[in-house]
Formats: structure tokens, sequence, C-alpha cells
């Protein structure tokens, strides 16, 4: 047993956010002080000042070890499962040495700590089809499927739905339609799936959708508030690289456009040329963009923000038309870069949750997986007999 | 100390204010710029969106030519964006030999490598870490008395905690509090000071971008801020450049000036609003608040 397991129980105060939407009272703060061991959960503090002081209080709990997913709430102001959250982190973690906790945030609270999962976060995973679209005509018996096609969704499959990104997605805040990170993340369980039939439905239907595939904020609050490394921005990263890049949807938020636009205007001038990247996103991605009907209308919309920029010398007319550029030779260096990468015959991703950290030189079986999102294609030094791999 | 200066594109674009208040700063501190001009954008994450090799490459490219820059200590830059974009590139380079090894391969042709475990920090990190708040302090001209200062942390620099280093050794998110602290100003606490400026979805869904932008600034005017200071040119951006959009997104005056770090400190060390491009902005600092008592000469 580690030496923290063996430390006496400590005194930790608790301060609870109640509320009771029946009784019609306004939410109100509430502190109890609780007996337990330092490394003892942050549930099980609550737990105790249920027994013990006030009966009435509201948590959603079951399985004690991080599994179920049921404990989602905030503590100190992060989403966080309450069993997997040590006293003693927490107390070191609050800013008057007293333990916050909060209901998740971006869902009604029911009752205290809480939430309604079935009015926000199950919503949004319904929208999805998270289920199988199998490929028609179904095997007699199992599907045959490359390992590695497998071991790219089992990311997404650790998911246990506690819903704590959802509870802190900064999207989701100022547009509570935005489909959202567990949900995004649950899209590409299937759309990263062999076996799916509707790979390119589903992914249409996101990235035209004003609230879904482009109306993630890039925030990281959900890779952060996750606690189980489902990394859901990066899944939502992951859907856009194959809608734009495997199944070139262009949609209508924008979503492509800008992402070709920046790569283009990266390609041809070394830096980012801000002045032609916003006409581009509207109208498409070419020089002449900026004279579409669409691009006129949004340039006309930010007007004032660009008169303003102007009368302040902020932007020079002359500069906001001429791109900064890197040298010619550095230029061509990076136009090279390019070619290579995008010309090979498939994309090429390298996922730590699945790769993990690996100090040495890479053993026989790690180099498959760096081609294992890509789903295909030879990775460097993969070994000419994948058989080998396997049996080490 | 000598640094490999990454100033990034949009502090040579739309905010030329933060590039050329960094460069009269630094001779202040004693940091050596050398500008790393032959290095392409990170791609902001956007490139890593559209591929994420490409990105790990170009990157790597820039990781290899801040190295042989001779004398210098470390990579440093002076936009959020940056930090994020190049710590998950380098991330993955550092983790993996044979990655790395490939990555390597590509940028050979023009006699190029990275070395794992080169050392890149945002002028934040870099003013706390390497020149230390002592020193800060001793340098002060002008301290920021009676300035209600709110930090803008953003996201790229303070998520995910793992991959930028941010720990109780280095509370690298609590790093403009103490600045703010150091150079005589009072730490404005407002709700959004760690949350999303919405820049990233401007052109996807300007609506729910500037309602982000406008919150934030709402918030900062309602905890009686005098101002907003952000590591990152992407955040003032949208806080700055776009706040009469943002004004009218919210339905409320906001008028709230947002300064770049090396504004900040700058102020502090004594050179002149108009000098460190403060006049730029869209919403004026000098003509919302009044310098000459809130920072100049003020009473301590």
């Amino acid at each position: 047993m580690s030496e923290t397991h063996d430390r006496p129980p400590e005194s930790f105060t608790l301060r609870l956010r109640r509320y009771n939407p029946e009784s019609g009272d306004a939410p109100y703060w509430e502190e109890h002080t609780v007996e337990l061991e330092p490394h003892r959960s942050v549930l099980e503090g609550i737990l105790q000042a249920r027994d013990k002081y006030d009966g009435s209080i509201g948590i959603r709990c079951s399985c004690r070890q991080a599994i179920c997913g049921s404990c989602g709430i905030r503590v100190n102001g992060e989403p966080s499962l309450a069993c997997h959250t040590h006293l003693d982190e927490a107390k070191r973690t609050a800013s008057d040495g007293v333990i916050e906790i909060e209901p998740m945030g971006n869902m009604p609270v029911l009752k205290d700590l809480i939430v309604d999962m079935d009015a926000v976060h199950w919503k949004k995973i319904q929208r999805v089809t998270p289920w199988l679209l199998a490929k028609q005509p179904v095997p007699e018996r199992e599907y045959i499927v490359p390992r590695e096609s497998m071991v790219d969704v089992t990311q997404t499959m650790a998911c246990i739905q506690c819903g704590a990104c959802v509870s802190d997605c900064l999207a989701m805040e100022v547009d509570p339609g935005f489909v959202g990170p567990a949900a995004l993340a649950k899209a590409y369980r299937f759309v990263g799936d062999p076996r799916d039939d509707q790979q390119f439905e589903r992914l249409n239907d996101l990235a035209q959708d004003p609230h879904g595939l482009f109306d993630c904020t890039h925030c990281f609050k959900c890779v952060e508030a996750c606690p189980k490394d489902v990394n859901p921005m990066g899944q939502i990263m992951r859907l856009r690289r194959v809608a734009t890049g495997d199944y070139h949807i262009v949609d209508r938020n924008n979503g492509e456009r800008h992402e070709a636009a920046f790569t283009t205007l990266v390609k041809d001038h070394g830096l980012l040329w801000e002045a032609e990247l916003l006409p581009r996103s509207y109208g498409g991605n070419s020089w002449f963009g900026k004279f579409s009907p669409h691009a006129g209308k949004e340039l006309l919309s930010s007007l004032p923000a660009i008169l303003k920029a102007l009368m302040r010398g902020k932007v020079t007319p002359a500069g906001a038309l001429k791109p900064h550029k890197i040298p010619k030779g550095d230029l061509k260096s990076v136009q090279s870069i390019y070619e290579k990468i995008e010309g090979r015959p498939e994309r090429y991703e390298l996922n730590l949750y699945i790769s993990g950290q690996d100090e040495e030189p890479a053993p026989a079986e790690a180099p498959d997986l760096l081609a294992a999102a890509a789903g295909s294609g030879d990775p460097p030094g993969a070994p000419e007999n994948p058989e080998e791999s396997v049996s080490q | 100390m000598k640094v490999a200066y990454w100033p990034g594109c949009v502090s040579r674009g739309f905010t030329p204010e933060l590039h050329g208040s960094m460069a009269k700063v630094a001779p202040l501190l004693d940091i050596e710029l050398v500008e790393l001009d032959r290095a392409c954008c990170t791609g902001a994450g956007v490139i890593a969106e559209h591929n994420q090799e490409l990105a790990d490459t170009l990157n790597a490219r820039t990781f290899a030519l801040a190295q042989q820059v001779p004398g210098a200590e470390l990579m440093m830059n002076i936009c959020s964006t940056c930090q994020g974009a190049q710590s998950e590139c380098q991330e993955r380079l550092d983790a993996n030999a044979e990655y790395r090894a490939h990555v390597n391969e590509t940028l050979s042709g023009e006699g190029l490598t990275y070395e794992k475990g080169l050392t890149n920090k945002n002028f934040l990190w870099l003013l706390v870490e390497e020149i230390g708040l002592d020193r800060l302090s001793s340098l002060i001209k002008t301290p920021l008395t009676n300035l209600k200062v709110g930090p803008f942390y953003g996201c790229y620099i303070v998520r995910p905690r793992a991959r930028l280093g941010i720990g109780q050794e280095h509370p690298r998110d609590h790093y403009l509090h103490m600045v703010i602290e150091t150079l005589g100003g009072t730490v404005i606490d407002y709700a959004g000071m760690r949350k999303c400026c919405g820049f990233p979805i401007i052109t996807m869904n300007k609506q729910a971008s500037l309602k982000q932008a406008g919150r934030h600034l709402g918030d900062a005017m309602d905890a009686d801020a005098d101002c907003l200071v952000t590591p990152c040119p992407l955040c003032h951006l949208n806080l700055d450049l776009q706040q009469p959009l943002a004004e009218r997104v919210v339905g409320r005056d906001l008028q709230m000036p947002v300064l770049h770090l090396p504004q900040l400190v700058g102020l502090a060390l004594g050179l002149d609003p108009k000098e460190l491009g403060m006049n730029r902005h869209v919403v004026r600092p000098t003509s919302v608040i009044d310098w000459s008592t809130s920072v100049v000469g003020a009473a301590a």
C-alpha cells in the first residue's frame, strides 16, 4: 500500500451548491465538514455528508470506480468524476481551502448535483445516429476488417458518457444547438468503422449543420475535461479531415473553404495573409473569391470593423493588398514539403493514445500504429512481414 | 539572453503593434531577438486539421531553424495560438523516434534536422521563468498603480495542461495574474478569463463567435476592469478589432481596451503608449483610460 493510503483521516470542508427547482427557492450554498483519509474520493465525501448531515443531498452515482460515468460534477469549477477526484487534490486546488462542488454546466439541474442528461447529452448522442449502419449484404458470419481500423476507433469507444465534456463545452455555452464534443466523438466511432455503410451521409449531415462539425471553437475544454482521454476535439478534427480530405464535402458553413484557403495561402506565401483569408473563406479558395456575392455580403457586414482598422492605421490598404512572404528559397522548401506530403497515397497520422510515448527507437510493433488512423498505407520502417510484429 | 524569436503571422499582419511593442520591450529586458524570418506559419491548428503530418513537418522545420541559431538559449513566441499549435506538433515529434525520423527525412532535402527536446516558450512564460518577477520588478519605472487589469488567457496557452507543462511547479495558467501584480496593477478576475475568444469560428458561426467575445468583454466591464491584457494576437482580433460588431451581438456598449502583453510590460518599463502602438487599437486605450492618473505618477 502506498504512503498516501496510510495517512489518517482528516477534515475536509465541502461547499455544495443546493437547488431544488420544485421548491420554488433559489439555489444556495451549504458547507459540510467530513472526516476521511485524504486519498478518498470527493464522492465519498459527499456521501458521508449526506449520511451524517442531510439525507436530501441529491447526487447520482453507481460504480465508484470511474467506469459507469454517473457522478459527473464540477469540483472547484472544473468538470470531474466525483469518484475519480481525491479529496486532498481537491483541497489543494480550492481557492480558499474549501472544496467547491457544483452540478455540471450546459445542462438543466434536476436537483442539487443531478443534471438532466436526457435533455441535452443523450439528445445530442441520438442526433448522430449512434449505431452501425451496416454494409450490405451482412456477412453470414463476422465481418473481417483490418485490425488497425478497429484500433483507430478504440479511443472514442473509451467514452463512458459522463457528460464532463458537454458540461464545459464553450461553443455550447453560446450556441446550445451545437452537437457537441461527446456526440461528435461518437460520430467518429462510426465514421471510422470500416463496416459502416453511410460514412459520407453521416459526414455530410454534420458538415452542413450550422451547429455541427464546424461549430467547434478548438478551445481544448473537452480534451481537458475527459476522464478517459477520449480527446473529443481531436475526434472532431479527424471528422473534418475525413469530410474535407477524403469525401471533398463542401459545406455551407465555410468550414471546408476556410481550411482550404488557409492551407493554400500558407503554401503560396509561407505566412498567413489575413486580408485574403476572410473573403476566400466565404467566396471560395481563389483570388477571385472576394468577388462572389457571398463574400461581398459578408465583407459589407464587417465594414464597421474594417473601416475602424483602416482609420487607426492598424491595417493599411497596401498592407492588406500585399501578402507578407518568407524568402523565395524558403518558400520553395515549404512548397516541396507540401508537395511531398500531399502527394502521399494515404494521409499519415500519429495518435499518441494508441502508440504511447516512445523514448527509444520504435519496437517492431510500433510502426504500424503510425498509420493506424489513416486506415492503411505503409508507414516508414513497417515490418515486411506483419505477422512478425503480431507475434511479439 | 538570446532567443530564437518566432513572431507569428498576425503580429506582422493585422496586429503590427504587437511585433512592434515586443521589439521595443526586448532590449529593456535584455532579450536579444533573433527573428526566425525563414520560418513559415504554424498552421494555427487549421493545417493540422487538414493534414497532421504536414503541420508537424512545417513546424519541425521551424524548430530545426531555431536550433541552428548560434547561442540561442531557447525559442520564444508572442502568440498563444502559435504556442498551442507548436506544442501539439512537438508532443508528437518528441514522443516517437520513428515518427521524428520520418519527418526529418522530409526535411533532409534542405539539410535540416529537428533534434528532440526544443524549449519553446511564449513571452509570458519566459518573463516569469527566465527573466523572473524579481528582476522584472526591479526594472519598473512607472508602476501600473490604480490600473485594474483583467487577464485574458484564451485557450491555447492554458489547455491541455499536461502538454503545456502546467502544474504546481509551473502554474502557467496564473502567470498573467502574477505579471499584472508585479507591474503594480490590480488583477480583475472575471468569468471569461480562460474561455475562448471565439476567433476560430468567426467565419463558420459569426454570431456565436462574437457572442463569446462580447460576453467576456461585458463580464470584464461588470467586474470593473479598466482594460484587458492578452498573450494572443488572435484573441486580440476578436476582442478589439471585432469589438464594434460584438457590441451589436450582445446588445450593449463595451468600449473595453485590450492590450497585448508586451504593451502592458512596456508601459511599466516607462515606454509611451504611442510608442507601443496603442493608438492603433480599434478601442483606443488612451480614449478610455486616463493614463495620466491611472498609470503615470499616481500615488502608491
